[in-house]
Protein backbone atom coordinates (compact mmCIF):
# COMPACT_ATOMS: atom_id res chain seq x y z
CA UNK A 1 0.00 0.00 0.00
CA UNK A 2 2.58 2.39 0.54
CA UNK A 3 4.87 1.49 -1.69
CA UNK A 4 1.87 3.46 -4.58
CA UNK A 5 1.25 6.84 -4.78
CA UNK A 6 -2.05 7.90 -2.91
CA UNK A 7 -5.32 7.53 -4.77
CA UNK A 8 -5.08 11.56 -3.88
CA UNK A 9 -3.18 14.02 -3.17
CA UNK A 10 -3.35 17.26 -2.24
CA UNK A 11 -0.25 19.03 -2.01
CA UNK A 12 0.10 22.37 -0.55
CA UNK A 13 -2.89 23.75 -1.93
CA UNK A 14 -3.73 27.31 -0.89
CA UNK A 15 -5.95 29.68 -2.34
CA UNK A 16 -6.29 33.66 -1.88
CA UNK A 17 -9.29 35.31 -3.42
CA UNK A 18 -8.75 39.17 -4.92
CA UNK A 19 -11.67 41.16 -3.27
CA UNK A 20 -12.28 45.02 -3.64
CA UNK A 21 -11.07 45.20 0.19
CA UNK A 22 -7.84 43.76 -0.57
CA UNK A 23 -6.15 39.96 -1.08
CA UNK A 24 -8.68 37.36 1.12
CA UNK A 25 -6.66 34.22 1.88
CA UNK A 26 -9.83 31.53 1.73
CA UNK A 27 -7.10 28.15 1.86
CA UNK A 28 -3.91 28.10 3.88
CA UNK A 29 -1.68 25.67 2.19
CA UNK A 30 -3.47 22.29 2.55
CA UNK A 31 -1.52 19.13 1.93
CA UNK A 32 -4.32 15.80 2.31
CA UNK A 33 -3.05 12.57 1.14
CA UNK A 34 -5.72 9.88 0.86
CA UNK A 35 -5.20 6.31 0.25
CA UNK A 36 -7.52 3.99 -2.24
CA UNK A 37 -10.37 2.94 -0.83
CA UNK A 38 -10.96 5.42 2.08
CA UNK A 39 -13.73 7.20 3.80
CA UNK A 40 -12.23 10.64 4.59
CA UNK A 41 -14.50 13.46 6.15
CA UNK A 42 -13.47 16.93 6.44
CA UNK A 43 -15.11 18.72 9.55
CA UNK A 44 -14.86 22.33 10.31
CA UNK A 45 -17.27 25.35 11.29
CA UNK A 46 -19.15 27.27 8.33
CA UNK A 47 -16.45 29.32 6.11
CA UNK A 48 -13.52 27.62 6.38
CA UNK A 49 -12.67 26.37 2.48
CA UNK A 50 -14.14 23.25 2.72
CA UNK A 51 -16.37 23.94 -0.69
CA UNK A 52 -13.40 25.96 -2.02
CA UNK A 53 -11.31 22.70 -1.75
CA UNK A 54 -13.89 20.67 -3.53
CA UNK A 55 -14.23 23.04 -6.31
CA UNK A 56 -10.35 22.78 -6.85
CA UNK A 57 -9.97 19.02 -6.40
CA UNK A 58 -13.01 19.15 -8.86
CA UNK A 59 -10.98 21.43 -10.97
CA UNK A 60 -13.82 23.92 -11.26
CA UNK A 61 -11.43 26.34 -9.21
CA UNK A 62 -7.73 27.20 -10.18
CA UNK A 63 -5.66 27.26 -6.77
CA UNK A 64 -3.59 30.11 -6.25
CA UNK A 65 -0.39 27.58 -5.20
CA UNK A 66 -0.11 23.96 -4.82
CA UNK A 67 -1.12 21.00 -6.75
CA UNK A 68 -3.97 18.33 -7.19
CA UNK A 69 -2.60 14.89 -7.91
CA UNK A 70 -4.90 11.90 -8.66
CA UNK A 71 -2.99 8.59 -8.66
CA UNK A 72 0.37 10.60 -8.66
CA UNK A 73 -0.89 12.27 -11.99
CA UNK A 74 -1.34 16.07 -11.64
CA UNK A 75 -4.94 16.85 -12.28
CA UNK A 76 -4.77 20.74 -11.02
CA UNK A 77 -7.72 22.37 -13.18
CA UNK A 78 -9.05 19.25 -15.41
CA UNK A 79 -12.45 18.91 -14.77
CA UNK A 80 -14.29 15.17 -14.93
CA UNK A 81 -11.58 13.64 -12.91
CA UNK A 82 -13.29 13.05 -9.77
CA UNK A 83 -17.29 12.65 -8.75
CA UNK A 84 -18.45 15.51 -7.55
CA UNK A 85 -21.76 15.98 -5.51
CA UNK A 86 -22.81 19.43 -4.68
CA UNK A 87 -24.62 20.37 -1.59
CA UNK A 88 -27.89 20.69 -3.75
CA UNK A 89 -28.92 17.76 -5.41
CA UNK A 90 -29.10 19.52 -8.83
CA UNK A 91 -31.78 16.90 -10.40
CA UNK A 92 -32.82 18.10 -13.73
CA UNK A 93 -36.54 18.62 -13.61
CA UNK A 94 -37.40 17.30 -17.09
CA UNK A 95 -35.34 14.52 -16.85
CA UNK A 96 -36.75 11.12 -15.44
CA UNK A 97 -34.75 9.59 -12.36
CA UNK A 98 -33.23 7.69 -14.86
CA UNK A 99 -31.88 9.79 -17.30
CA UNK A 100 -30.94 11.89 -14.37
CA UNK A 101 -28.56 9.14 -12.69
CA UNK A 102 -27.05 8.80 -16.18
CA UNK A 103 -25.92 11.90 -16.60
CA UNK A 104 -22.31 11.90 -16.24
CA UNK A 105 -21.98 8.60 -18.50
CA UNK A 106 -24.13 10.53 -21.61
CA UNK A 107 -21.61 13.51 -21.13
CA UNK A 108 -19.11 10.57 -21.53
CA UNK A 109 -20.29 9.79 -24.93
CA UNK A 110 -21.87 6.32 -23.81
CA UNK A 111 -24.98 5.78 -25.57
CA UNK A 112 -28.20 6.62 -24.37
CA UNK A 113 -29.33 2.33 -23.97
CA UNK A 114 -26.25 1.02 -22.86
CA UNK A 115 -25.93 4.01 -20.23
CA UNK A 116 -29.59 3.00 -19.05
CA UNK A 117 -29.11 -0.96 -19.36
CA UNK A 118 -25.98 -0.33 -16.30
CA UNK A 119 -28.10 2.23 -14.66
CA UNK A 120 -31.35 0.06 -14.30
CA UNK A 121 -30.27 -2.76 -11.80
CA UNK A 122 -28.32 -0.32 -9.48
CA UNK A 123 -31.68 1.98 -9.30
CA UNK A 124 -33.19 -1.35 -8.54
CA UNK A 125 -30.55 -2.82 -5.88
CA UNK A 126 -30.40 1.05 -4.19
CA UNK A 127 -33.95 1.75 -3.14
CA UNK A 128 -34.74 3.62 -5.98
CA UNK A 129 -37.15 0.53 -7.91
CA UNK A 130 -40.09 2.27 -8.86
CA UNK A 131 -39.16 5.58 -9.14
CA UNK A 132 -37.09 4.66 -12.42
CA UNK A 133 -39.60 6.55 -14.48
CA UNK A 134 -40.48 8.99 -12.30
CA UNK A 135 -39.77 12.87 -12.52
CA UNK A 136 -37.72 14.47 -9.68
CA UNK A 137 -40.56 16.71 -8.38
CA UNK A 138 -42.27 13.66 -7.00
CA UNK A 139 -39.88 12.59 -5.12
CA UNK A 140 -38.99 13.06 -1.28
CA UNK A 141 -35.38 14.75 -0.31
CA UNK A 142 -34.04 11.27 1.00
CA UNK A 143 -34.83 9.92 -2.58
CA UNK A 144 -33.70 12.90 -4.61
CA UNK A 145 -30.50 12.20 -2.42
CA UNK A 146 -29.95 8.99 -3.64
CA UNK A 147 -30.80 9.61 -7.00
CA UNK A 148 -27.80 12.74 -6.82
CA UNK A 149 -25.50 10.50 -5.53
CA UNK A 150 -25.74 7.37 -7.61
CA UNK A 151 -25.35 10.07 -10.59
CA UNK A 152 -21.91 10.84 -8.98
CA UNK A 153 -21.48 7.17 -8.40
CA UNK A 154 -22.53 5.91 -12.30
CA UNK A 155 -19.81 8.82 -13.23
CA UNK A 156 -17.41 5.84 -12.85
CA UNK A 157 -14.08 7.99 -11.19
CA UNK A 158 -12.20 6.40 -8.06
CA UNK A 159 -12.42 9.16 -6.18
CA UNK A 160 -16.07 11.34 -5.09
CA UNK A 161 -16.55 14.01 -3.14
CA UNK A 162 -19.68 14.55 -1.04
CA UNK A 163 -20.46 18.29 -0.09
CA UNK A 164 -22.94 17.85 2.98
CA UNK A 165 -25.36 15.35 1.19
CA UNK A 166 -27.59 14.81 4.67
CA UNK A 167 -27.45 18.28 5.45
CA UNK A 168 -31.07 19.24 4.67
CA UNK A 169 -32.55 15.72 5.99
CA UNK A 170 -34.61 15.07 8.47
CA UNK A 171 -32.01 12.83 11.31
CA UNK A 172 -34.51 9.47 10.87
CA UNK A 173 -33.99 9.60 7.06
CA UNK A 174 -30.44 10.85 7.67
CA UNK A 175 -29.38 7.84 9.47
CA UNK A 176 -30.53 5.66 6.76
CA UNK A 177 -29.03 7.68 4.17
CA UNK A 178 -25.87 7.14 6.46
CA UNK A 179 -26.32 3.26 6.71
CA UNK A 180 -27.14 3.10 2.49
CA UNK A 181 -24.01 5.16 2.00
CA UNK A 182 -21.77 2.93 4.21
CA UNK A 183 -23.08 -0.16 2.19
CA UNK A 184 -22.80 1.86 -1.35
CA UNK A 185 -19.29 2.59 -0.25
CA UNK A 186 -18.16 -0.78 0.55
CA UNK A 187 -19.81 -2.57 -2.71
CA UNK A 188 -18.33 0.11 -5.15
CA UNK A 189 -14.69 0.24 -3.46
CA UNK A 190 -14.54 3.83 -4.10
CA UNK A 191 -12.37 6.57 -2.27
CA UNK A 192 -14.90 9.10 -0.66
CA UNK A 193 -13.86 12.46 1.01
CA UNK A 194 -16.86 13.71 2.83
CA UNK A 195 -17.61 17.57 4.34
CA UNK A 196 -20.12 17.58 7.15
CA UNK A 197 -20.97 20.07 10.21
CA UNK A 198 -22.31 16.96 11.67
CA UNK A 199 -19.03 15.39 13.93
CA UNK A 200 -20.79 12.32 14.64
CA UNK A 201 -21.97 11.42 11.01
CA UNK A 202 -18.34 12.37 10.20
CA UNK A 203 -16.86 9.42 12.87
CA UNK A 204 -19.71 6.91 12.31
CA UNK A 205 -18.64 6.80 8.52
CA UNK A 206 -15.05 7.43 8.29
CA UNK A 207 -12.32 5.88 8.35
CA UNK A 208 -9.58 9.38 9.20
CA UNK A 209 -11.36 12.60 10.09
CA UNK A 210 -10.09 16.35 9.20
CA UNK A 211 -11.01 18.91 11.33
CA UNK A 212 -10.62 22.18 9.69
CA UNK A 213 -9.82 25.61 11.25
CA UNK A 214 -11.13 29.19 10.06
CA UNK A 215 -9.13 32.70 8.54
CA UNK A 216 -7.60 31.17 6.60
CA UNK A 217 -9.16 27.93 6.23
CA UNK A 218 -6.67 25.12 7.29
CA UNK A 219 -6.47 21.52 9.12
CA UNK A 220 -5.59 21.48 12.41
CA UNK A 221 -5.87 17.86 13.29
CA UNK A 222 -5.93 14.72 11.84
CA UNK A 223 -8.18 11.78 13.69
CA UNK A 224 -7.92 8.50 12.81
CA UNK A 225 -10.93 6.28 13.62
CA UNK A 226 -10.16 3.00 14.52
CA UNK A 227 -13.40 1.60 14.75
CA UNK A 228 -13.89 -1.99 13.32
CA UNK A 229 -16.36 -2.25 9.91
CA UNK A 230 -18.72 -2.98 9.54
CA UNK A 231 -20.38 -0.26 12.06
CA UNK A 232 -23.47 -0.70 13.85
CA UNK A 233 -25.63 2.27 15.08
CA UNK A 234 -24.76 0.52 18.60
CA UNK A 235 -21.07 1.49 17.93
CA UNK A 236 -21.58 5.46 18.29
CA UNK A 237 -22.18 5.14 22.37
CA UNK A 238 -19.41 3.14 22.84
CA UNK A 239 -16.35 4.78 24.82
CA UNK A 240 -13.84 4.87 21.79
CA UNK A 241 -16.75 6.39 19.39
CA UNK A 242 -17.23 9.05 22.36
CA UNK A 243 -13.19 9.93 22.91
CA UNK A 244 -12.76 10.55 19.83
CA UNK A 245 -15.88 12.57 19.39
CA UNK A 246 -14.97 14.79 22.36
CA UNK A 247 -11.67 15.15 21.17
CA UNK A 248 -13.16 16.54 17.37
CA UNK A 249 -15.40 19.15 19.60
CA UNK A 250 -12.55 20.33 21.86
CA UNK A 251 -11.22 21.33 18.85
CA UNK A 252 -13.78 22.76 16.90
CA UNK A 253 -14.39 25.15 20.36
CA UNK A 254 -10.59 26.18 20.98
CA UNK A 255 -10.98 26.71 17.12
CA UNK A 256 -14.16 28.91 17.24
CA UNK A 257 -13.18 30.87 20.51
CA UNK A 258 -9.98 31.52 18.70
CA UNK A 259 -11.48 32.55 15.53
CA UNK A 260 -13.85 34.98 17.89
CA UNK A 261 -10.57 36.26 19.39
CA UNK A 262 -9.24 37.72 16.27
CA UNK A 263 -12.76 39.20 15.19
CA UNK A 264 -12.71 41.26 18.91
CA UNK A 265 -9.39 41.89 18.00
CA UNK A 266 -9.95 43.10 14.55
CA UNK B 1 -60.87 47.64 24.63
CA UNK B 2 -59.32 46.79 28.77
CA UNK B 3 -63.29 47.35 29.84
CA UNK B 4 -64.83 45.10 27.03
CA UNK B 5 -61.54 42.32 28.04
CA UNK B 6 -62.68 42.33 31.69
CA UNK B 7 -66.25 42.08 31.01
CA UNK B 8 -65.64 39.36 28.77
CA UNK B 9 -63.87 37.12 30.84
CA UNK B 10 -66.58 37.77 33.45
CA UNK B 11 -68.76 36.49 31.44
CA UNK B 12 -66.60 33.72 30.71
CA UNK B 13 -66.77 33.00 35.10
CA UNK B 14 -70.43 33.20 34.91
CA UNK B 15 -70.85 30.50 32.26
CA UNK B 16 -68.86 28.53 34.33
CA UNK B 17 -71.65 29.04 37.03
CA UNK B 18 -74.60 29.01 35.52
CA UNK B 19 -74.50 27.64 32.49
CA UNK B 20 -74.09 29.02 28.69
CA UNK B 21 -77.44 30.59 28.38
CA UNK B 22 -77.40 33.11 30.87
CA UNK B 23 -73.88 33.45 30.19
CA UNK B 24 -74.93 34.58 26.71
CA UNK B 25 -77.37 36.83 27.75
CA UNK B 26 -74.49 38.13 30.21
CA UNK B 27 -72.76 38.90 27.45
CA UNK B 28 -72.36 42.75 26.37
CA UNK B 29 -73.17 43.87 22.56
CA UNK B 30 -72.99 40.24 21.34
CA UNK B 31 -71.16 39.93 17.85
CA UNK B 32 -73.63 39.92 15.06
CA UNK B 33 -73.83 36.72 13.47
CA UNK B 34 -72.53 36.08 10.37
CA UNK B 35 -71.97 33.31 7.37
CA UNK B 36 -70.01 32.91 5.00
CA UNK B 37 -71.66 34.23 1.68
CA UNK B 38 -72.26 31.40 -0.67
CA UNK B 39 -72.52 31.94 -4.75
CA UNK B 40 -74.68 29.03 -6.43
CA UNK B 41 -72.73 28.91 -9.45
CA UNK B 42 -75.44 28.43 -12.38
CA UNK B 43 -75.53 25.34 -14.63
CA UNK B 44 -73.42 25.81 -18.22
CA UNK B 45 -76.63 25.68 -20.24
CA UNK B 46 -78.09 28.38 -18.37
CA UNK B 47 -74.75 30.70 -18.35
CA UNK B 48 -74.40 29.87 -22.19
CA UNK B 49 -78.38 30.97 -23.18
CA UNK B 50 -77.30 34.32 -21.01
CA UNK B 51 -74.42 35.15 -23.05
CA UNK B 52 -76.21 34.28 -26.48
CA UNK B 53 -79.27 36.89 -24.97
CA UNK B 54 -77.02 39.61 -24.63
CA UNK B 55 -75.75 39.22 -27.91
CA UNK B 56 -78.84 38.88 -29.86
CA UNK B 57 -80.85 41.52 -27.51
CA UNK B 58 -77.73 43.92 -28.74
CA UNK B 59 -78.11 43.02 -32.20
CA UNK B 60 -81.77 43.39 -31.93
CA UNK B 61 -81.36 47.08 -30.22
CA UNK B 62 -78.96 48.22 -32.66
CA UNK B 63 -80.96 46.84 -35.80
CA UNK B 64 -84.68 48.25 -34.48
CA UNK B 65 -82.65 52.11 -33.22
CA UNK B 66 -80.86 52.07 -37.19
CA UNK B 67 -84.26 51.75 -38.85
CA UNK B 68 -85.98 53.98 -36.02
CA UNK B 69 -83.32 56.43 -36.45
CA UNK B 70 -82.12 56.90 -33.03
CA UNK B 71 -78.68 55.19 -34.23
CA UNK B 72 -77.20 56.97 -37.53
CA UNK B 73 -76.88 53.92 -39.88
CA UNK B 74 -74.61 55.98 -41.91
CA UNK B 75 -71.88 55.92 -39.32
CA UNK B 76 -72.61 53.00 -37.54
CA UNK B 77 -74.18 50.67 -40.17
CA UNK B 78 -76.62 47.76 -39.17
CA UNK B 79 -76.95 44.50 -38.69
CA UNK B 80 -78.54 43.02 -41.82
CA UNK B 81 -76.19 45.22 -43.99
CA UNK B 82 -73.65 44.05 -42.42
CA UNK B 83 -74.99 40.25 -42.29
CA UNK B 84 -75.68 41.43 -46.77
CA UNK B 85 -72.23 42.71 -46.67
CA UNK B 86 -70.62 39.18 -45.27
CA UNK B 87 -72.61 37.10 -48.15
CA UNK B 88 -71.40 39.58 -50.88
CA UNK B 89 -67.70 39.47 -49.48
CA UNK B 90 -67.24 36.12 -48.64
CA UNK B 91 -69.03 35.30 -52.34
CA UNK B 92 -66.75 37.61 -54.23
CA UNK B 93 -63.46 35.50 -53.35
CA UNK B 94 -61.93 38.54 -52.17
CA UNK B 95 -62.11 37.23 -48.94
CA UNK B 96 -60.56 34.22 -48.79
CA UNK B 97 -57.31 36.25 -50.81
CA UNK B 98 -57.25 38.60 -47.95
CA UNK B 99 -57.87 36.22 -45.09
CA UNK B 100 -55.12 33.79 -46.48
CA UNK B 101 -52.46 36.88 -46.91
CA UNK B 102 -52.94 38.28 -43.43
CA UNK B 103 -52.30 34.66 -41.86
CA UNK B 104 -49.44 34.01 -43.82
CA UNK B 105 -47.60 37.46 -42.99
CA UNK B 106 -48.86 37.00 -39.31
CA UNK B 107 -47.55 33.35 -39.11
CA UNK B 108 -44.18 33.80 -40.47
CA UNK B 109 -43.57 36.73 -38.81
CA UNK B 110 -44.43 34.61 -35.71
CA UNK B 111 -42.06 31.85 -36.67
CA UNK B 112 -39.04 33.82 -37.59
CA UNK B 113 -39.41 36.44 -34.70
CA UNK B 114 -39.96 34.00 -32.07
CA UNK B 115 -37.65 31.64 -33.23
CA UNK B 116 -34.60 34.13 -34.55
CA UNK B 117 -35.60 36.15 -30.87
CA UNK B 118 -34.80 33.47 -28.91
CA UNK B 119 -31.60 32.10 -30.17
CA UNK B 120 -30.57 35.54 -29.90
CA UNK B 121 -31.76 35.17 -25.89
CA UNK B 122 -30.01 32.26 -25.28
CA UNK B 123 -26.92 33.31 -27.10
CA UNK B 124 -25.99 35.49 -24.45
CA UNK B 125 -25.21 32.78 -21.87
CA UNK B 126 -22.47 31.90 -24.45
CA UNK B 127 -20.06 34.73 -23.52
CA UNK B 128 -20.86 37.22 -20.81
CA UNK B 129 -18.60 40.15 -22.70
CA UNK B 130 -20.33 39.79 -25.65
CA UNK B 131 -24.36 39.72 -23.62
CA UNK B 132 -22.89 42.80 -21.81
CA UNK B 133 -21.56 44.96 -25.44
CA UNK B 134 -24.71 43.47 -27.30
CA UNK B 135 -27.66 43.80 -23.95
CA UNK B 136 -28.00 47.93 -24.25
CA UNK B 137 -29.11 47.56 -28.10
CA UNK B 138 -31.64 44.77 -27.69
CA UNK B 139 -32.97 46.95 -24.45
CA UNK B 140 -32.70 50.32 -27.00
CA UNK B 141 -34.50 48.17 -29.63
CA UNK B 142 -37.32 47.12 -27.27
CA UNK B 143 -37.74 51.09 -26.60
CA UNK B 144 -38.52 52.10 -29.43
CA UNK B 145 -42.31 51.24 -30.57
CA UNK B 146 -41.70 49.33 -33.85
CA UNK B 147 -44.66 50.36 -35.34
CA UNK B 148 -43.36 53.76 -35.57
CA UNK B 149 -40.68 51.78 -38.02
CA UNK B 150 -43.27 50.35 -40.03
CA UNK B 151 -43.40 53.08 -42.94
CA UNK B 152 -39.91 53.13 -43.11
CA UNK B 153 -39.93 48.94 -43.39
CA UNK B 154 -42.48 49.27 -46.35
CA UNK B 155 -40.06 51.22 -48.03
CA UNK B 156 -37.37 48.61 -47.98
CA UNK B 157 -39.28 45.51 -48.25
CA UNK B 158 -41.56 46.63 -51.18
CA UNK B 159 -45.63 46.71 -50.62
CA UNK B 160 -45.96 42.63 -50.99
CA UNK B 161 -45.83 40.01 -48.29
CA UNK B 162 -42.27 40.94 -47.04
CA UNK B 163 -42.81 43.95 -45.40
CA UNK B 164 -45.54 42.63 -43.16
CA UNK B 165 -43.87 39.87 -42.20
CA UNK B 166 -40.73 41.84 -41.71
CA UNK B 167 -43.42 43.89 -39.37
CA UNK B 168 -44.34 41.47 -37.23
CA UNK B 169 -41.05 40.11 -36.97
CA UNK B 170 -39.53 43.28 -35.45
CA UNK B 171 -42.35 43.06 -32.75
CA UNK B 172 -42.18 39.08 -31.52
CA UNK B 173 -38.33 39.26 -32.13
CA UNK B 174 -37.40 41.37 -29.28
CA UNK B 175 -39.84 40.03 -26.93
CA UNK B 176 -38.77 36.80 -27.57
CA UNK B 177 -35.05 37.81 -26.92
CA UNK B 178 -35.54 39.09 -23.75
CA UNK B 179 -37.74 36.08 -22.66
CA UNK B 180 -34.68 33.81 -23.76
CA UNK B 181 -32.41 36.08 -22.02
CA UNK B 182 -34.64 35.99 -18.71
CA UNK B 183 -34.36 32.48 -18.44
CA UNK B 184 -30.40 32.39 -19.18
CA UNK B 185 -29.94 34.76 -16.43
CA UNK B 186 -32.28 32.55 -14.21
CA UNK B 187 -29.97 29.59 -14.36
CA UNK B 188 -28.86 28.24 -11.43
CA UNK B 189 -24.62 28.66 -11.56
CA UNK B 190 -24.21 25.75 -9.55
CA UNK B 191 -26.04 23.57 -12.26
CA UNK B 192 -23.63 24.16 -14.46
CA UNK B 193 -20.59 23.23 -12.19
CA UNK B 194 -22.42 20.01 -11.71
CA UNK B 195 -21.72 19.79 -15.24
CA UNK B 196 -18.63 20.89 -15.95
CA UNK B 197 -17.63 18.67 -12.74
CA UNK B 198 -18.78 15.54 -15.58
CA UNK B 199 -16.19 17.00 -17.77
CA UNK B 200 -18.69 18.69 -20.22
CA UNK B 201 -18.09 20.67 -23.07
CA UNK B 202 -19.60 24.21 -23.15
CA UNK B 203 -21.74 22.80 -26.06
CA UNK B 204 -23.09 19.47 -23.88
CA UNK B 205 -23.42 22.16 -20.98
CA UNK B 206 -25.43 24.35 -24.06
CA UNK B 207 -27.57 21.68 -25.32
CA UNK B 208 -28.20 19.61 -22.39
CA UNK B 209 -29.14 22.21 -19.36
CA UNK B 210 -29.22 25.49 -20.84
CA UNK B 211 -31.70 25.04 -23.88
CA UNK B 212 -34.06 22.87 -21.48
CA UNK B 213 -33.80 25.52 -18.75
CA UNK B 214 -34.75 27.80 -20.72
CA UNK B 215 -37.88 26.08 -22.85
CA UNK B 216 -40.29 27.08 -20.97
CA UNK B 217 -40.11 30.96 -20.53
CA UNK B 218 -39.57 30.61 -24.74
CA UNK B 219 -43.04 28.86 -24.16
CA UNK B 220 -44.54 31.11 -22.17
CA UNK B 221 -44.14 34.02 -24.59
CA UNK B 222 -46.15 32.58 -27.75
CA UNK B 223 -49.57 33.56 -26.93
CA UNK B 224 -48.11 37.19 -27.00
CA UNK B 225 -45.98 36.53 -29.94
CA UNK B 226 -48.97 35.18 -31.95
CA UNK B 227 -50.89 38.50 -31.35
CA UNK B 228 -48.15 40.83 -31.61
CA UNK B 229 -47.16 39.65 -34.81
CA UNK B 230 -51.26 39.71 -36.01
CA UNK B 231 -51.10 43.52 -34.71
CA UNK B 232 -47.48 43.91 -36.86
CA UNK B 233 -49.44 42.45 -40.31
CA UNK B 234 -52.08 44.57 -39.69
CA UNK B 235 -50.54 47.73 -39.07
CA UNK B 236 -47.72 46.81 -42.49
CA UNK B 237 -51.14 46.50 -44.81
CA UNK B 238 -52.38 49.76 -43.40
CA UNK B 239 -49.74 51.74 -44.46
CA UNK B 240 -49.35 50.38 -47.95
CA UNK B 241 -50.72 47.24 -49.32
CA UNK B 242 -52.30 45.10 -52.32
CA UNK B 243 -53.99 42.70 -49.87
CA UNK B 244 -55.28 41.57 -46.42
CA UNK B 245 -58.15 42.22 -44.00
CA UNK B 246 -55.97 45.18 -42.58
CA UNK B 247 -56.06 46.66 -46.23
CA UNK B 248 -59.65 45.54 -46.57
CA UNK B 249 -61.02 47.66 -43.49
CA UNK B 250 -58.86 50.67 -44.18
CA UNK B 251 -60.48 50.65 -47.75
CA UNK B 252 -63.84 50.12 -46.65
CA UNK B 253 -63.24 52.96 -44.16
CA UNK B 254 -62.16 55.29 -47.14
CA UNK B 255 -64.96 54.61 -48.99
CA UNK B 256 -67.60 55.02 -46.16
CA UNK B 257 -68.36 51.43 -46.59
CA UNK B 258 -68.85 50.84 -43.18
CA UNK B 259 -70.73 47.51 -43.37
CA UNK B 260 -66.75 46.52 -45.00
CA UNK B 261 -65.37 47.88 -42.09
CA UNK B 262 -67.87 45.76 -39.77
CA UNK B 263 -67.28 42.38 -41.82
CA UNK B 264 -63.45 42.71 -41.73
CA UNK B 265 -63.02 43.52 -38.29
CA UNK B 266 -65.27 40.01 -37.10
CA UNK B 267 -63.47 38.04 -39.72
CA UNK B 268 -59.90 39.13 -38.42
CA UNK B 269 -61.24 38.67 -34.67
CA UNK B 270 -62.08 35.03 -36.00
CA UNK B 271 -58.97 34.90 -37.55
CA UNK B 272 -56.88 36.00 -34.20
CA UNK B 273 -58.77 33.80 -31.64
CA UNK B 274 -58.50 30.72 -34.14
CA UNK B 275 -54.82 31.39 -34.18
CA UNK B 276 -54.34 32.12 -30.38
CA UNK B 277 -56.51 28.89 -29.60
CA UNK B 278 -53.89 26.90 -32.29
CA UNK B 279 -50.99 28.58 -29.97
CA UNK B 280 -52.76 28.30 -26.71
CA UNK B 281 -52.87 24.20 -28.09
CA UNK B 282 -49.70 24.09 -29.16
CA UNK B 283 -47.90 25.48 -25.95
CA UNK B 284 -49.83 23.17 -23.75
CA UNK B 285 -48.63 20.24 -25.41
CA UNK B 286 -45.01 21.50 -26.03
CA UNK B 287 -45.79 21.90 -21.68
CA UNK B 288 -46.30 18.36 -21.19
CA UNK B 289 -43.41 17.71 -22.91
CA UNK B 290 -41.24 20.14 -20.88
CA UNK B 291 -41.49 19.28 -17.56
CA UNK B 292 -40.60 22.21 -14.97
Amino acid sequence: MSSLAPKLCVADVSMTFQTPTGAFHALAPITLSIPQGRFVSLIGPSGCGKTTIFNIIAGLLEPTGGRVLIEGVDATGTIGRVGYMLQKDLLLPWRTVLDNVILGMEIQHVSLRAARERALPLLHRYGLAGFEYLYPNALSGGMRQRAALLRTLLFDTDVILLDEPFGALDAQTKLRMQEWLLQLWSDFNKTVLFVTHDVEEAIYLSDEVHVMGTRPGRIIANIPVPLARPRIRGSVLTGEFLAIKERCLELLHLEGTASEQINEAA
Amino acid sequence: MAVQDTSRSLGATARLDRGQASAQSARPAAKPVRRLPVQKDWRAWALISAQIGILIGGLSLWEIGARAGWIDAFFWSQPSAIARTMALFFGSGDAWTDISFTFRSTIFGFLIGTTAGSLLGLSFWWSRNYAAIVQPYVICLESIPKLALAPLIILVFGIGLLSKVAVATALTLVVSTLTAYAGVKALDPDGEKLFYSLGASRLQVFRKLVVPFCLPWIISVLRVNIGLALTGAIVGEFIASQHGLGRAILYAGQTYDIALVWVAVLVLSTLAMVMYATVSWVESMLRKGVRQ
